[in-house]
C-alpha cells in the first residue's frame, strides 16, 4: 500500500509543474493585457503603461517571468491580484470555503438521490422506473446550468416564494466569518436563525449544480449494478438463499461502487467547472465568480494562482480516489 | 384598573414598535466587487459606487445634476486669469473610525495635501501604495495642469495651475479626488501598513464602512457626524449580484429596493409591476461611428456627408438599443449644458446620399472597412448587429463595407492609431463638462500621438472655439461657443452620431426621493424609504 501511495505521490509533482506551465502560456495567450483592459475607452498613456509593464515585470521576457514565477512558488507566494492588490493566496482562503460548502452540498445532494435511483433502476431493468430515471438522467445532463439556474429561481423564489434568490445568507444577519463555512460559523455564532437562513440559501445553488454529477452517478450506479447482478457470485449468493437486500446491498453493491467511486472522483474537476456558471447566478461568493472576472481583467496572478490550487485539489481528490479504490477492492492495490 | 393596564401597555407597545428609532435599511442590488476602497486608483463605477458612500471631495455634483457645490471647502476664489485657486475649508468635518485608528482632530488641509501628492508625486510614500495608476488624475491631465499645491494655514488651501482650465473645479468633483485622511496615513505608514488605508477606509462621507466580504456584501452605517448631517437611512447594505436576472428577481422579492442595469428583455415586466417604479434618463454619453478624416475617400466632407445621410438611425435604435438609446445628433448628450437642440440631424436620404457620393466622384460607390467593438459597452450593447445594419445601408448606395473587429484593448489601440476607415466607438462623460467631449474627442491634440480622437480630425475653426471656451470661466460665454462648435461639428461630419443610451433604474415604490446620476453613479446620501 505505501508503494502504491508514494508512486501515486511522485506522479503529482510532474503534473503540478505542468499545470503551472500550461497556465502559465494559456493566460498569456489571451489577446490583450492586464493595464491595457484596465484603461477603458481612453486607453492608457504609452509612458504610463510602460512604466506599469515594468513594475509588474511583464516587460521581462516570458521564460525569465515563469523562472520567477516558479521560484516564488516554491516560497509559497501566489502573487497579489493586479486588480485589487491582495494576496492572491488571501482572495482564494477567503472565497474558497464558500465554494466548498456549496460543491459538498451539490455532492450530497447527487450521492442521496442518483445512487438509490441508480440502484433501483438496475434492478427494476427496463420497468417505468428504469426508463423514468435515465429519461431524467439524460435530461438532467444535457441541461444548461445558467437556464436551469434562472427557471429554478423564477419557480421557486419569485412565483412561489419557497427559497431566497441569491446570496448565502438573508442581509439581515451579520456573521462573522470564523472557518468561511457559513452554516459552521452561524452555529458557532449560536444564531439558529441564521443556520437557517443560510441553509436556505443553498438549496437551488446545490441543486443546480448537483444536477449534473446526479444524472452522471445515477447512470453509472445503474450499469455498474447491471454488469454485477449478472455475475456468478450474485447467482451464488441468492442461491444460497439470501434476502434480495442483501443480495445486493452487501454483495452486488460494494463491487459496483468502484467505477461509481471513480465517477464520484471525477465529478469534483465537474463541479468547479459547474461552480463558475452557478455562484454567478446565484452571486455565491466563490472562487468560480473570483476566476471568471479574473479572465475579463486579466488578472494573470489571479488566473494563474487560481487554476493552480484548484488544480492540486482536484490531483489530490484524485489520489484520494485512487487510494480509496485500493481500499474497497484489494486486488487493485496487489496489482500495483 | 387591569383594563386600564392593558391599554396603557398596548399603546406602550404601539408607540415601541413604531419609533422613530427603528432603524432604517436599504438594499441596493449592486452589479459586482470594488477593485479596492481608494477611489484615486479605481477605474469602474462599481468601485466608485463603493467607495462614494465612505469619501468626501473637496466640491461637489449637485445630487442628480452636473452642477458643481462646494463640498469640503466651502468657498473658493479664482484669480482674474484663472489659474490660482483658493479654497476655504469646512471647520469642524469630523473624521470616522474603525479599528485601526481613532482620530485626534478633524479633517484640515493636510488632508487636501495629502490626498493630491498621494496622486501627483512620484516620490511620495503613498505613491505607490495599492497602484501607482492613479488612472483618472493622468487622465484629466492634472500631472501636467497643477504647478503647485500650498497648504496658506489650517483651512485654505492654494493651488495653481500652469494655465487657465475652466472644468478644473469639475475635475475636483470626480470620485478619484476623495479625501483621504493624513493621520491615519502616517498611522499605518508607522505601523509597516500602508496599504490599509484602501482596504479598510476612513473617510469624512455620510457612511462608515462596517463590513465587506468581497462578491457578497458591503455594509455601511450611517455616520452620525457628517458635516451635513445624518443620512435618513442608518444600513446601507450592496448585495452583490452580477446577473441582471437575478437582480430583478430579488428586487421583485422584496430583497433589494435599488438595482442598476437592468436586462432590456425585463423592462416591459419592470414597468407592468405595481411595487416598482423605473426611472430615466439620457445617459451622460455618445456612441458614435468616426471617419478616419485623414484617409480617402473620408478626408472629403461630401462623402461623410453622404454615408451620414445613408444610414438608417432609427432602424438602429429600433432594432438594437430597443428602449435603451436615443438617436444622437450632436457630440454631447442632451442632459449636458451648451447641448444645442437647434440643430438639425442628417436625414435618412439614400438617394441625396447617391448624389452626393457622385458628386463627390464616387457615383459607384467605394469600398471601405467597418469596425465594429468586439464587447458591449454602455453607449453601444452590439457594435456588431449595428455594423450589419451599417453594412446594409451602406450596400444600397453601392458602399461595399467589410465588418472588422479585434481584441478590446487591440481595438482601441489600432482605432487611436488610426488603421481603420470607419469605426465604431462612443464615450461616458467624467466631469459633466462639454470640454470633456469635445476637445478630448475632437481637439487637435487628441487626434495626434494615438489620442482619442479617432476620427483624426483636426479642423481649426472648431479648435479655436473649442479651446477659448477651455480657457474661459464664465460660464454663459463658453455655452455660447460650445453651441458655435456643435454646429461646426454638424456641417464637418467626422462622425455618424448614433445614440446616447438610456440610464435606467428599476427601483421600488418605498424608496424615496432617489435620484439619477447623470454620471451613471449610485449614491445615497439623501435617500429615504418609507
Amino acid at each position: 500500500m505505501l508503494r502504491f501511495l508514494l508512486t501515486r505521490v511522485s506522479l503529482l509533482v510532474p503534473t503540478f509543474i505542468g499545470i503551472s506551465l500550461l497556465v502559465f502560456v494559456l493566460v498569456r495567450l489571451i489577446p490583450g493585457d492586464p493595464i491595457e483592459t484596465m484603461a477603458g475607452e481612453r486607453g492608457i498613456d504609452q509612458a504610463v503603461h510602460e512604466r506599469l509593464r515594468h513594475e509588474y515585470g511583464f516587460d521581462r521576457p516570458l521564460l525569465v517571468q515563469y523562472g520567477l514565477y516558479l521560484s516564488r512558488l516554491a516560497h509559497g507566494d501566489l502573487g497579489r491580484s493586479i486588480v485589487t492588490q491582495k494576496p492572491v493566496l488571501t482572495e482564494f482562503a477567503e472565497l474558497f470555503p464558500a465554494t466548498v460548502e456549496l460543491s459538498l452540498c451539490a455532492i450530497l445532494f447527487a450521492l442521496c438521490i442518483g445512487i438509490p435511483a441508480g440502484i433501483i433502476a438496475a434492478v427494476r431493468r427496463n420497468s417505468v422506473f428504469d426508463h423514468g430515471v435515465m429519461a431524467l438522467s439524460l435530461t438532467g445532463y444535457s441541461m444548461p446550468i445558467f437556464w436551469w439556474g434562472l427557471l429554478l429561481i423564477l419557480l421557486f423564489s419569485v412565483q412561489l416564494g419557497w427559497t431566497p434568490v441569491s446570496g448565502r445568507i438573508a442581509v439581515l444577519y451579520f456573521i462573522q466569518p470564523k472557518t468561511g463555512f457559513l452554516l459552521v460559523d452561524s452555529l458557532l455564532a449560536g444564531d439558529t436563525a441564521a443556520f437557517r437562513s443560510a441553509l436556505s440559501h443553498l438549496v437551488l445553488p446545490a441543486i443546480v449544480l448537483g444536477t449534473v454529477p446526479l444524472a452522471v452517478i445515477s447512470r453509472m450506479t445503474r450499469s455498474a449494478m447491471l454488469e454485477v447482478l449478472g455475475e456468478d457470485y450474485i447467482r451464488t449468493a441468492r442461491a444460497k438463499g439470501l434476502s434480495n437486500f442483501r443480495v445486493i446491498a452487501i454483495h452486488a453493491f460494494r463491487n459496483a461502487l468502484i467505477p461509481v467511486v471513480t465517477v464520484i472522483g471525477l465529478q469534483v474537476g465537474a463541479l468547479f467547472t459547474g461552480a463558475i456558471l452557478t455562484e454567478t447566478i446565484f452571486s455565491w461568493p466563490g472562487v468560480g465568480k473570483w476566476l471568471i472576472e479574473g479572465i475579463g481583467r486579466r488578472d494573470y496572478p489571479v488566473l494563474q494562482g487560481g487554476t493552480l490550487l484548484i488544480g492540486a485539489i482536484i490531483m489530490t481528490v484524485n489520489l484520494l480516489v485512487d487510494v480509496t479504490y485500493g481500499i474497497i477492492n484489494p486486488r487493485i492495490r496487489r496489482a500495483r | 384598573m387591569s383594563i386600564r393596564r392593558s391599554i396603557v401597555a398596548i399603546a406602550a407597545a404601539t408607540l415601541m414598535s413604531s419609533s422613530p428609532l427603528a432603524a432604517k435599511t436599504l438594499v441596493f442590488c449592486s452589479e459586482g466587487s470594488p477593485e479596492n476602497f481608494y477611489p484615486g486608483v479605481n477605474t469602474t463605477g462599481t468601485s466608485f459606487d463603493a467607495n462614494s458612500q465612505i469619501y468626501s471631495r473637496i466640491v461637489d455634483f449637485e445630487r442628480g445634476e452636473t452642477t458643481v457645490i462646494p463640498g469640503l471647502a466651502e468657498k473658493w476664489d479664482i484669480s482674474a486669469d484663472g489659474t490660482v485657486y483658493t479654497f476655504h475649508l469646512r471647520h469642524g468635518v469630523k473624521w470616522q473610525s474603525n479599528a485601526n485608528f481613532k482620530p485626534t482632530r478633524d479633517f484640515n488641509a493636510d488632508d487636501i495635501m495629502f490626498s493630491i501628492e498621494r496622486q501627483w508625486k512620484p516620490d511620495h510614500p503613498y505613491y505607490k501604495v495599492t497602484s501607482s495608476n492613479h488612472s483618472y488624475f493622468n487622465d484629466m491631465g492634472l500631472p501636467k495642469l497643477l504647478k503647485s499645491v500650498e497648504k496658506v494655514d489650517d483651512y485654505t488651501v492654494k493651488i495653481t495651475l500652469n494655465q487657465p482650465e475652466a472644468p478644473f473645479l469639475s475635475d475636483l468633483a470626480m470620485e478619484y479626488a476623495g479625501i483621504q485622511s493624513k493621520e491615519y496615513a502616517d498611522a499605518m505608514l508607522k505601523a509597516g501598513t500602508p496599504e490599509k488605508i484602501d482596504q479598510e477606509p476612513v473617510g469624512t462621507g455620510p457612511y462608515m464602512l462596517v463590513q465587506y466580504q468581497k462578491d457578497a456584501i458591503i455594509r455601511y452605517k450611517a455616520f452620525p457626524d457628517f458635516y451635513r448631517g445624518k443620512a435618513k437611512i442608518d444600513d446601507l447594505i450592496f448585495a452583490i449580484t452580477p446577473d441582471a436576472s437575478v437582480r430583478w428577481a430579488k428586487l421583485q422579492r422584496g430583497e433589494c429596493q435599488v438595482m442598476p442595469y437592468p436586462n432590456p428583455a425585463d423592462l416591459p415586466a419592470m414597468r407592468k409591476d405595481p411595487n416598482i417604479t423605473v426611472l430615466e434618463q439620457p445617459g451622460l454619453n455618445i456612441g458614435y461611428l468616426a471617419y478616419n478624416t485623414t484617409k480617402k475617400p473620408f478626408d472629403d466632407v461630401r462623402v461623410r456627408k453622404a454615408v451620414n445621410m445613408a444610414i438608417n438611425k432609427k432602424a438602429i435604435i429600433d432594432a438594437v438599443f430597443l428602449s435603451t438609446g436615443v438617436a444622437a445628433k450632436n457630440p454631447i448628450p442632451p442632459t449636458m449644458w451648451s447641448y444645442n437642440d437647434d440643430i438639425k440631424d442628417d436625414p435618412y436620404d439614400p438617394e441625396a446620399a447617391k448624389k452626393l457620393l457622385a458628386e463627390a466622384g464616387y457615383p459607384g460607390g467605394f469600398s471601405t472597412d467597418l469596425w465594429a467593438m468586439p464587447v458591449q459597452r454602455p453607449y453601444n450593447p452590439n457594435a456588431r448587429r449595428i455594423a450589419e445594419l451599417m453594412q446594409a445601408d451602406l450596400a444600397k448606395v453601392g458602399v461595399k463595407a467589410e465588418i472588422k473587429s479585434y481584441e478590446w484593448g487591440e481595438y482601441r489601440k489600432r482605432a487611436q492609431a488610426g488603421e481603420h476607415q470607419m469605426a465604431q466607438l462612443g464615450w461616458t462623460g467624467d466631469n459633466g463638462d462639454p470640454d470633456n467631449f469635445l476637445n478630448t474627442l475632437l481637439g487637435c491634440a487628441a487626434s495626434k500621438n494615438n489620442g482619442s480622437n479617432i476620427a483624426k480630425w483636426c479642423y481649426q475653426p472648431f479648435e479655436d472655439l473649442v479651446q477659448k471656451a477651455k480657457h474661459i470661466s464664465d460660464q454663459n460665454e463658453r455655452t455660447k461657443l460650445y453651441r458655435e462648435a456643435q454646429v461646426i461639428f454638424k456641417e464637418q461630419a467626422p462622425w455618424f452620431t448614433i445614440a446616447h443610451s438610456v440610464q435606467l433604474k428599476p427601483v421600488r415604490k418605498e424608496v424615496v426621493d432617489f435620484k439619477l446620476s447623470p454620471f451613471g453613479r449610485h449614491t445615497f446620501y439623501g435617500v429615504d424609504i418609507k
